[in-house]
């Protein structure tokens, strides 16, 4: 099984299970770089697929939340090196797919190919990078290709369906489908037009669509689970690492 | 990623660049630019595009944006001889007075003639970046103008050093929203507006300031920036018989600077000199100096030249003009370095500061701190180049710089009364 087939199937056996797959997200070393392969056990044993944030100087599609846990790890030195680094220490101790989010420019900085074997080595299954769109991704794409390691498209209620059908065909792992207008964090609920929205993006995904952007609680993830295969949960988790509350805990309330 | 142009591409681009033929289909000049946006963004991208394609170059609107520059910006600006500013440094110098436009700076070609193509493609608002101020300021007015909500993004550092525009704006009727992420400067608004864009894509028109961005926005500035450029040329020919040897505009984001050089890039015999801000000095963070010390990296929507660290984080800049205090550049500006054909190069707080002096004691003329980095540039370029005829970029006027300028004490009165 190539690396990105691992999400799908990771999410499927959730549905099987009669669950709505849950991804949770955290940012890489956050809220403390010393514990971050602890955390990362944590939050792996209680969800299908983990996406792994990595922090950068200018996240402009994070709100404030995930904006201040990426500043915070970034002063205390975290970087996509380092996440690496750490991840290589828990290889065979991790079972949960890996998907890394990141802006484009600290894989550029990185370089492609290297990027790609090292998240093979580490687990890491597929990438999402919120300012790289379809039209400009054909060298990364390509280059992850080569190691069996996907590049997880995102779809918003503002895509045309003609783009939708050209996104849901390019992506691999999952599709994430962005439940707003707006950036991550926003608190002002789920549109009422959530069920249709999602349902058109299903019927054009061979890949399971994953929900995300505002879904923060247990009667979210049933109310995405509805007309998703899987719900990411961002900004709440991270709310609660900035809190010092047991993410453990939290997830489970999800579930 | 690095980029390594041959002597030929090189010429070819440069051939390109002056028939017009950049940014190409993809929105890229040569290596630099594209599009780099959240997906969100695509569509509005697009929408802007095919708005700019339906109407930018149309009699229709060329003759309403014209007429705006004429009647209400105050078109064409002066070209100034500069005589006694000339005698000091040996050379023939002649000043584009861009800070005669109305609100005092180029930065008003911009905003009317985006917020002009705003109103035509159905926006109900407006939102703005602003790191000097003037922006801010052009935008807020030209939002009036044309009768569209206009709010602006400031960081909290700018917000202080350039209180006389904020008020100024305020009194316009703009919103100024104060940006307390990131590094509180330039970058950090831009990157609150594009985060605002995201949660109204279809209603708010992004009004960007400077040629950066992704693609159409550093060709649609260039478009409209090129008016100075275009009149400068006529009127150095006419007024002082022949083109200049040498032509001087600062670097930000670099929209003045690329409104002054488009027009004269097929001049092979003028040498075009762009001024980044050289700040306190050569150190991680002393200083803007992006296209003399960056990278290429993906900064705000485009492929260009940046200040980032070898992890791809986005280094935080000094310079005493927040107009300049910018850690990307445009991708223009980005080809225009790698093809040989503008020299860019850095001049300090303190140069920048003496220059200022030197402008105020010998043609009574307060230019912003951000022009003045030219005029400190082109003085060192005059002492080893005498006798020339230089062309200097004035983009802007240093009334709102007076805060700034209160902390530096005045070098000497030689034009006081005794």
């Amino acid at each position: 099984m190539q690396p990105h087939e691992r999400i799908a199937t990771a999410i499927r056996a959730a549905n099987d299970a009669g669950r709505t797959g849950l991804v949770p997200f955290i940012t890489a070393g956050y809220p403390d770089p010393k514990r971050f392969i602890e955390t990362l056990k944590s939050v792996a044993n209680n969800g299908d697929v983990v996406e792994l944030g990595i922090p950068f100087s200018d996240p402009m599609a994070d709100g404030m939340t995930i904006q201040r846990s990426s500043f915070v790890a970034i002063e205390n030195g975290v970087t996509l090196r380092w996440t690496f680094e750490q991840l290589d220490s828990a290889v065979g101790e991790i079972d949960t797919p890996l998907v890394m989010m990141s802006y484009l420019n600290p894989l550029l900085a990185f370089g492609y190919s290297d990027l790609a074997r090292r998240a093979r080595e580490t687990g890491v299954c597929a990438f999402i990078v919120p300012d790289l769109p379809l039209e400009e991704s054909d060298d990364l794409r390509a280059a992850l290709e080569a190691e069996g390691v996907g590049l997880i498209q995102l779809v918003t209620p503002a895509t045309p369906p003609e783009r939708l059908k050209k996104l849901a065909d390019a992506s691999r792992g999952f599709l994430y489908a962005v439940t707003i207008t707006g950036i991550t964090g926003g608190d002002a609920g789920l549109p009422d037009t959530l069920a249709s929205y999602l349902d058109a993006v299903t019927a054009v995904s061979a890949i399971p669509v994953c929900a995300g952007f505002g879904i923060r609680s247990a009667d979210d993830v049933v109310n995405v689970g509805k007309h998703a295969a899987g719900a990411i949960v961002g900004s709440a988790l991270v709310e609660v690492l900035e809190r010092g509350d047991d993410p453990e805990v939290f997830l489970q309330g999800l579930r | 990623m690095s980029v390594v142009l041959s002597a030929d591409e090189a010429s070819e681009l440069l051939k390109a660049s002056i028939a017009g033929k950049l940014p190409d289909a993809r929105g890229r000049f040569g290596p630099y630019g594209g599009r780099y946006v959240p997906e969100t963004l695509v569509p509005a991208f697009e929408r802007l595009e095919q708005g700019i394609a339906d109407h930018l170059h149309t009699d229709d609107f060329q003759k309403e944006f014209r007429s705006e520059l004429k009647n209400w910006v105050g078109r064409p600006t002066a070209l100034t001889f500069a005589p006694r500013l000339s005698e000091r440094w040996g050379a023939e110098v002649w000043l584009k007075r861009e800070d005669l436009a109305h609100t005092g700076a180029h930065k008003i070609n911009n905003a009317i003639g985006q917020a002009l193509l705003a109103k035509r493609l159905g926006a109900k608002r407006i939102i703005a970046e602003t790191g000097a101020g003037q922006h801010g300021v052009a935008s807020a007015a030209a939002c009036a103008r044309v009768g569209l909500p206009c709010r602006v993004y400031m960081g909290a550092v700018d917000i202080e050093r350039q209180a006389p525009n904020v008020d100024r704006m305020l009194r316009l009727g703009a919103e100024v929203f104060p940006v307390e992420t990131g590094d509180k400067t330039l970058r950090a608004a831009i990157d609150e507006a594009l985060r605002e864009w995201v949660t109204d894509p279809e209603g708010t028109y992004y009004l960007i300031g400077s040629a950066v961005g992704a693609h159409p926005y550093p060709y649609l500035v260039r478009e409209l920036q090129s008016v100075i450029g275009q009149e400068a040329r006529e009127q150095i020919i006419a007024q002082a018989g022949g083109l200049p040897d040498a032509a001087f505009a600062c670097v930000g984001g670099g929209s003045n600077a690329i409104g002054l050089f488009y027009p004269l890039l097929g001049d092979a015999e003028i040498e075009l000199i762009g001024v980044e801000a050289g700040g306190t000095g050569d150190g991680l963070g002393q200083n803007a100096a992006t296209l003399a010390t960056g990278t290429p990296g993906v900064l705000q929507g485009s492929y260009s030249i940046i200040l980032q660290d070898e992890n791809g984080n986005v280094r935080e800049t000094h310079s005493i003009s927040a107009g300049l205090d910018y850690s990307g550049v445009g991708p223009e500006h980005a080809l225009l370095q790698a093809i040989g054909r503008v020299t860019y190069v850095a001049a300090g707080d303190q140069a920048a500061l003496a220059a200022l002096e030197d402008l105020c004691e010998t043609e009574g003329i307060l230019t912003a701190l951000e022009t003045a980095h030219a005029y400190a540039a082109a003085s060192e370029w005059a002492a080893k180049n005498p006798g020339k005829r230089i062309l200097i970029g004035n983009s802007g006027r240093g009334d709102k710089d007076m805060p700034t300028l209160k902390q530096h004490p005045i070098r000497n009165k030689p034009n006081a009364a005794t």
